[in-house]
């Protein structure tokens, strides 16, 4: 039992992680994810000092807050104030996430809240971290409730906003011009990365988050030329990738967040070399295909 | 020589837009008639593309405005299309040609809508008439310069708007494809639905257009081919570019000739 709880977080936070990663890759944003797991921690903190507990719900709002309005500071610094993409993005998340430090080490005596908390989940705990209810009734692991509900929440989102966050990503400008709102979407977009982020720190930690957001669906658009084959793929590296991250931490007996991750990279690593779309082996051929065909016609 | 019309179908008053403080278009005051296939024409960063994006509300006016069918923009958004220059999207993007098509139905469908039927037989519908039916399933990536231009353009046909803005559609297409797209806008055209194209090859201007914009930075000239395509003006919008010049002369007397021929401007 303990096994499948471990397996199926996996898989729900590495779907949830990697179907916004889709959009992040293809927007040349994969650093975003990598920047908002950052830049959300003042806005856990201060969800805790508002509510006073470390209420899961109210994390994940002050996390979407705060990602939302990282969001708005990088535009802002690299359009009005001209600031470079990537400096814009180094600049708010670093100053952000010390503020988020401040903020916890200034009142560190007076609540029960540290960085390891918020930042370091352990996925092996999952199954002992258990949802019970009033009642006394056990539900099973918090994690799954948590990673479940967030998965929901993106499918909705997805699903619903489907071609405007296609359009949004392919083309902003036109879609400026149909009517379609790019900066609601790119706010809906990154208020999701920033709850999914926080929501998987909790359960699995910050390191897999990253490597979740970006690994499986850069693995997936290395196998496909089409946009719902890329969401359905990423689908099913991400439930590979925690399985065979499981299986392989059993088998070495090691850390199984760094083996899922381990996975991940022997995934991509694989479609790299063998894609039929962007892989190594793949280019090569077109590569020959089209010194023959320029051979040909000279 | 700028000449106005009565009920224009589009109006921009006193505008002035620039980047970084740096003007790009400098009080640019036009109107034009509906039906007409207008050519804009200038020298390199003349602003032409700005000129568009800014009608589009793409970029900030530093002041000024575009009035588009006597109202604002976003009144009219399903009657006006749009075709940016390509080099603007990563054509890598994992997308089929139809899926490009079929997002000129999108404004048309509003929240939450997919696509439906009629949306893939008028994106269909449009792909033949660019000549690129057959490519619907293509992925975009392995389409050459030529065909993404034209998927760009069925996708701005896909809107079936009433007022068109098209950013250099003839680059990269070879000459048969320009003259079935030109004869397509002159069709639409005639149907009196109004095309705005950012053009850069002076040779074909007269036989094109009816109506030119010369551009740059200013507006040098808006009115009927015949009486823009004037030597004086052109090399007024193109700063005498010596090497340039004596082949406009040419031009316009070539040009002159021809536009009479085919009698390009109505009313
Ligand atoms: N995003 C931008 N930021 C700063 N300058 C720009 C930008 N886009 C265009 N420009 C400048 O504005 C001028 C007009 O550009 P553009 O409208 O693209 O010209 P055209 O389409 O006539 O070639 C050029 O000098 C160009 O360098
Ligand atoms: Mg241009």
């Amino acid at each position: 039992m303990e096994a499948f709880w471990i397996i199926l977080t996996g898989t729900l936070v590495a779907t949830s992680c990697g179907l916004l990663g889709n959009y992040l890759i293809l927007r040349r944003m994969a650093m975003m994810g990598d920047a908002i797991s950052h830049a959300v921690l003042p806005g856990i903190v201060l969800a805790f000092f508002l509510t006073g507990t470390r209420d899961t719900i109210a994390m994940l709002i002050g996390a979407g807050l705060l990602g939302v309005l990282t969001t708005f500071i990088i535009d802002f610094l690299h359009k009005r104030g001209k600031l470079q993409a990537d400096a814009s993005i180094g600049v708010t998340f670093t100053s952000l996430f010390a503020i988020g430090i401040i903020l916890i080490s200034a009142f560190a005596g007076q609540v029960d809240l540290d960085q390891d908390c918020v930042l370091y989940g352990e996925i092996a705990y999952v199954p002992i971290d258990l949802w019970i209810s009033n009642g006394g009734t056990i539900l099973g692991p918090r994690a799954i409730w948590i990673s479940g509900g967030v998965l929901i929440l993106v499918l909705l989102l997805i699903s619903l906003g489907y071609k405007e966050l296609y359009l949004t990503t392919f083309d902003p400008s036109y879609a400026g011009v149909v009517g379609i709102s790019v900066g609601l979407w790119q706010a809906l977009l990154m208020g999701a990365v920033s709850m999914t982020t926080v929501a998987s720190f909790e359960s699995v930690g910050a390191i897999l988050v990253v490597a979740f957001l970006i690994a499986p669906p850069a693995t997936a658009y290395l196998l496909t030329t089409r946009f719902r084959t890329m969401l359905w793929l990423t689908v099913g590296i991400a439930f590979l990738t925690s399985t065979g991250g499981y299986v392989l931490a059993v088998a070495i007996d090691g850390s199984i967040a760094g083996a899922m991750a381990t996975i991940a990279g022997i995934l991509f690593a694989i479609a790299f070399v063998f894609g039929p779309e962007g892989g190594l082996m793949s280019r090569r051929k077109k590569q020959a295909t089209l010194e023959e065909s320029t051979v040909s016609a000279a | 020589m700028i000449k106005h019309v009565e009920n224009p179908v589009l109006e921009v008053h006193d505008l002035t837009v620039s980047y970084a403080r740096k003007p790009v278009l400098w009080d640019i005051d036009l109107t034009l008639p509906q039906g007409s296939l207008v050519g804009i024409v200038g020298p390199n960063g003349a602003g032409k593309s700005t000129l568009i994006k800014s009608i589009l509300d793409l970029v900030p006016a530093s002041s000024g405005y575009s009035k588009l069918f006597g109202d604002d923009l976003a009144n009219v958004r399903r009657r006006v299309a749009y075709m940016p220059q390509r080099e603007s999207v990563d054509w890598d993007f994992p997308a089929s040609v139809l899926d490009v098509v079929l997002m000129g139905r999108y404004g048309k469908l509003g929240l939450f809508k997919r696509p439906r039927k009629a949306d893939r037989e008028v994106a269909h519908e449009c792909l033949r008439k660019v000549g690129m039916e057959a490519f619907a399933k293509r992925q975009i990536s392995q389409l050459s310069g030529g065909q993404q231009q034209r998927v760009f353009l069925a996708r701005a046909l896909a809107q079936e708007a009433d007022l068109y803005f098209m950013d250099e559609p003839f680059a990269g297409v070879d000459a048969a494809t320009e003259k079935a797209i030109i004869g397509l806008l002159q069709e639409m055209a005639e149907q009196n639905k109004t095309v705005v194209v950012v053009h850069h090859d002076l040779q074909s201007v007269v036989q094109y257009f009816n109506w030119v914009l010369l551009l740059n930075m200013r507006l040098v000239a808006s009115g009927p081919t015949e009486q823009v395509f004037t030597n004086e003006l052109l090399q007024e919008a193109y700063g005498g570019k010596l090497t340039l010049l004596t082949e406009v002369s040419e031009l316009v007397q070539k040009g002159q000739f021809a536009a009479r021929e085919k009698q390009g401007y109505r009313g």
